[in-house]
């Protein structure tokens, strides 16, 4: 029996592979979805063979209640959501490792080797971290905790105190395994550690943190794998855990700062929200007639979204101002900056979802060169992405991050809410240029006048 | 015989790269379904937490292993089926719309 436990595990790292491996086409990737999800049963199958397990009910009602908790949240949650909806399984799948590492330890008592205890902790550690992370920036993501970067005086120095103290009941626990209080000291540290290493984020680094989140989440499946003395295990945590430090990677490098910078650094700390500076500098003001004449003359137009277009809810008046565009010849195409929005793709999903086809939405990379060629540029939502100051001003915070040349265009439509400046709390000089039409308003009512003014 | 830990380790060193090469052929397009699929992934720490909860300790352990179960499905089916809708709605252009 046990070798066909074995084999029906590397059928499914197998098929779990080849399920990635499909994702890296929008045309195969609904099938790789379906291969993991296939690995993932024949997993669950192959261990209810496992003579270990004696007694089904209690995972009958297990399987039942997450099955049904899960499918209805799935088909639930709205696309705009799903930021927050990700941060929320990612804890859920952290918290789950982190349980049963620690009914691994109940279950043993001490009785077991120094490499399951070593594992055990750091399960436990991590796995709780990314629980309670999760769960704050599934809370700001929500809107139920304040969004903005929570900074005070000597955090870093807390947090160092804090990651020692785990380093040193670590210790404790290696050499005491069967000390109780030791591991339960060490899962309190880490659900508080997660707390106080998310905190500090605002909202638009969230793209990074729930990067490193997921990678945790693979990271502590991983070690729980090193409990159990499990392969499955140990190879889908590692291929989590790679995704998301890929991830991570690519958020970071969209962002030009390093991962220390996120977490303990200065960008975003300012919160000056509203120092638009109105009485210094003109910004003229156009209407949604004046931006539908000039949309209506050019030949071709870069739409860029940001999450502005998320909050307002405006991807399908934006898919259908676009298909109008398109009616009359206009060459209309998206520029999807890497970090727009609060998750990576975050912009993709949104626009897939109001029917956009996934050819007109184009990377940074492919799309950059084209702006000086461009008639119009609509912003619709973003800000930093889009700051010219990146590129030239060595004192802005934006300065080194790759920015959508959004400033070649010939004209620049600027869809905002107020003059307030982005995340990074910086002023955007494109706002003041000549050939930029800013138009204030909510998203979403400002697309549906520029469609009424452009079917006169 | 080969220590098993170390075989672990080996397996776990091979997986990276592996997850490193075949991830860093998705395109930004993916990247948010990339995310919540890994995500359902993550939750094959299920399979531990059946082992825990159906062992037949009665006890603290079996308590946490259902717990764990829970939760760990409802990463797994949550997250493969918003999986699934994301990209059910990934559509190329028709020549007219």
């Amino acid at each position: 029996m046990n070798i066909i436990i074995t084999l029906a595990y590397l059928l499914s790292s197998i098929l779990f592979i080849l399920g990635l491996k499909n994702l890296s086409s929008p045309k195969t990737a609904r099938l790789g979805n379906l291969f993991a999800m296939s690995a993932m049963l024949i997993a669950i199958i192959a261990t209810l063979l496992k003579n270990e397990i004696v007694d089904f009910t209690l995972i009958i009602i297990g399987l039942l209640t997450g099955s049904i908790i899960g499918a209805i949240m799935a088909r639930k949650v709205r696309m705009t959501a799903m930021p927050q909806m990700v941060a929320l399984f990612n804890g859920l799948g952290g918290g789950a490792s982190a349980f049963v590492a620690l009914a691994e330890y109940y279950r043993l008592t001490g009785g077991t080797g120094l490499n399951v205890i070593i594992s055990m902790v750091i399960s436990l550690f991590i796995g709780a971290v990314t629980l309670t992370g999760s769960l704050v920036a599934f809370g700001k993501l929500q809107g139920i905790i304040r969004p903005a970067p929570v900074v005070f005086k000597a955090q870093r120095t807390l947090n160092i105190l804090i990651f020692t103290l785990f380093l040193v009941m670590g210790v404790f626990v290696t050499i005491n395994p069967a000390n109780h209080t030791g591991v339960l000291a060490i899962l309190t540290i880490a659900l508080v550690f997660g707390i106080l290493f998310v905190i500090p984020i605002g909202g638009a680094d969230m793209p990074v943190v729930i990067s490193l989140l997921n990678s945790c989440s693979g990271v502590a499946a991983a070690a729980t794998g090193f409990v159990l003395d499990n392969n499955i295990l140990i190879i889908c945590g590692a291929l989590v855990g790679a995704s998301g430090l890929i991830l991570t990677r690519i958020m970071c490098k969209a962002m030009n700062r390093s991962l220390a910078n996120i977490f303990f650094g200065e960008v975003g700390g300012s919160q000056s929200e509203e120092t638009g500076e109105e009485g210094k500098r003109k910004v003229i003001k156009y209407t949604e007639e004046d931006a539908a004449m000039v949309l209506d003359s050019a030949q071709s137009v870069i739409i860029i979204p940001g999450y502005g277009l998320a909050v307002a809810q405006a991807q399908f008046a934006l898919n259908e101002l676009a298909k109008m565009l398109l009616n009359k010849g206009i060459t209309v195409r998206y520029a999807i900056h890497p970090v727009a929005g609060r998750m990576p793709g975050h912009m993709n999903v949104l626009l897939a979802d109001a029917n956009v086809p996934y050819d007109h939405l184009l990377d940074l990379g492919d799309i950059n060169d084209d702006f000086q060629y461009t008639d119009v540029a609509l912003v619709v939502g973003a800000n930093d992405v889009i700051n010219p100051a990146a590129r030239v001003d060595k004192d802005s915070p934006l300065y080194g991050m790759p920015i959508l040349n959004a400033d070649k265009a010939k004209t620049v439509i600027i869809c905002k809410r107020s003059l307030s400046p982005g995340f990074s709390g910086v002023d955007n000089e494109l706002f003041y240029n000549k050939n930029t039409m800013m138009i204030f308003g909510d998203a979403k009512d400002s697309i549906n006048k520029l469609i009424k003014s452009l079917k006169v | 015989m080969i220590d098993p830990l170390l075989v672990s380790v080996y397996v776990f060193v091979l997986a990276i790269f592996v997850g490193f090469e075949t991830i860093t052929k998705v395109p930004p397009l993916l990247h948010t379904p990339l995310m919540s699929g890994t995500n359902a992934i993550s939750g094959i720490t299920l399979v531990g937490a059946l082992i825990s909860a159906g062992a037949g300790h009665y006890g603290l352990s079996t308590i946490l292993g259902l717990l764990a179960v829970i939760i760990a499905t409802i990463n797994v089916v949550g997250g493969f089926l918003v999986t699934d809708r994301m990209l059910e709605m990934f559509k190329k252009s028709k020549k007219k719309d």
